[in-house]
């Protein structure tokens, strides 16, 4: 496939994207090797591991799920994780018969240090409106199947409140160590559409 | 978009989330630009994001018949907005380095099967 010169505005998005990018360096605003790092850190280490470490530690010490509920961005900040995007995250936690769900309406807020980058699907406009009108059928089409006397709440992330969710520990899982536990803990269940299961 | 919340999976493990973040490289150049360009102070975040929310609605409020939904595709217009606005490149100079860099040879085409590139 070749890409091609079109009118004013028609130009594909990878040339409009190079030519900015070439553009920037040469007038020195960016690095491309600080972009290849920013890539490869959001792609690899800054991502659902993060946020499954802390999911993990709040199942196997209660004091720290304590402060996690009372100061999210303190508590996720003891175990290391902080910087752009996520300086105000607040952790909700979803039990048996309370389930909250994430989304954001304006644009794409998310936790990134902890979430990583948002999946596509949590960018979608039809996510975003429909999450909020309603939520029960949205998270069955997801996989998720929520009783009629369990309670959804939506939690619309802004600039200023990054909405993380506490999923509920599996039953099953109580021999588990917080090391065992931390794979078992995927980024749609600490976004709310999705539950932990047990191994 | 016609199958909006088709996931890969529900429970994938966390570092293999079976789902593609950057769908092709250029999205992952403009959201690197956007985050670097922020972190070295060109502009505020808040201020970028409200670049951002302005080129969603827009999109949403008319959606261009020709142009199918793309989240990164109005990052980078909402990046050329913030960038603009602020003198230090215009969307007259991308279109015209844009256009030259699509003279260039086939073998040197950013779009061509060049396997090198991430």
């Amino acid at each position: 496939m070749t890409a091609t010169s079109e009118p004013d505005g028609r130009i594909p998005p990878a040339l409009r994207t190079e030519a900015l990018e070439q553009l920037l360096t040469e007038r020195g605003l960016i690095d491309p090797k600080a972009i290849d790092k920013i890539v490869t850190t959001y792609e690899t280490s800054v991502g659902p591991l993060n946020g499954a470490k802390v999911v993990a530690r709040a199942w196997t010490d209660p004091q720290y799920r304590q402060r996690l509920l009372e100061d999210g961005t303190a508590a996720i900040k003891e175990l290391g994780f902080s910087g752009s995007q996520g300086e105000h995250i607040v952790v909700m936690e979803n039990t048996a018969t309370t389930h909250n769900v994430v989304v954001c309406t304006l644009c794409s807020c998310y936790p990134w240090p902890v979430l990583g980058l948002p999946p596509s699907w949590y960018k979608d406009p039809a996510y975003r409106s429909r999450m909020v009108s309603e939520p029960r059928t949205v998270l069955a089409e997801m996989g998720l199947e929520l009783a009629d006397d369990v309670q959804i709440t939506v939690r619309d992330s802004t600039s200023e409140v990054r909405w993380l969710v506490l999923p509920e520990r599996p039953a099953g899982t109580e021999h588990l160590t917080e090391e065992e536990l931390v794979p078992l803990v995927s980024r749609d269940a600490m976004v709310g559409v999705a539950k932990v299961a047990a191994p | 978009m016609t199958a909006p919340l088709d996931i890969d999976g529900p429970a994938a493990p966390p570092r293999s989330n079976g789902e593609l973040v950057f769908s092709q490289p250029w999205e992952s150049r403009a959201f690197g630009m956007a985050v670097s360009l922020a972190e070295a102070g060109a502009f505020t975040w808040p201020e970028f994001r409200a670049a951002l929310i302005a080129r969603i609605a827009a999109f949403e409020t008319a959606p261009p018949a020709d142009q199918p939904w793309n989240y990164y595709q109005l990052w980078l217009a909402a990046l050329e907005d913030v960038l603009a606005g602020l003198r230090s490149v215009s969307a007259a100079e991308v279109t015209t380095r844009a256009q030259a860099l699509a003279r260039r040879p086939a073998g040197h085409d950013h779009a061509g099967d060049d396997d090198d590139r991430h």
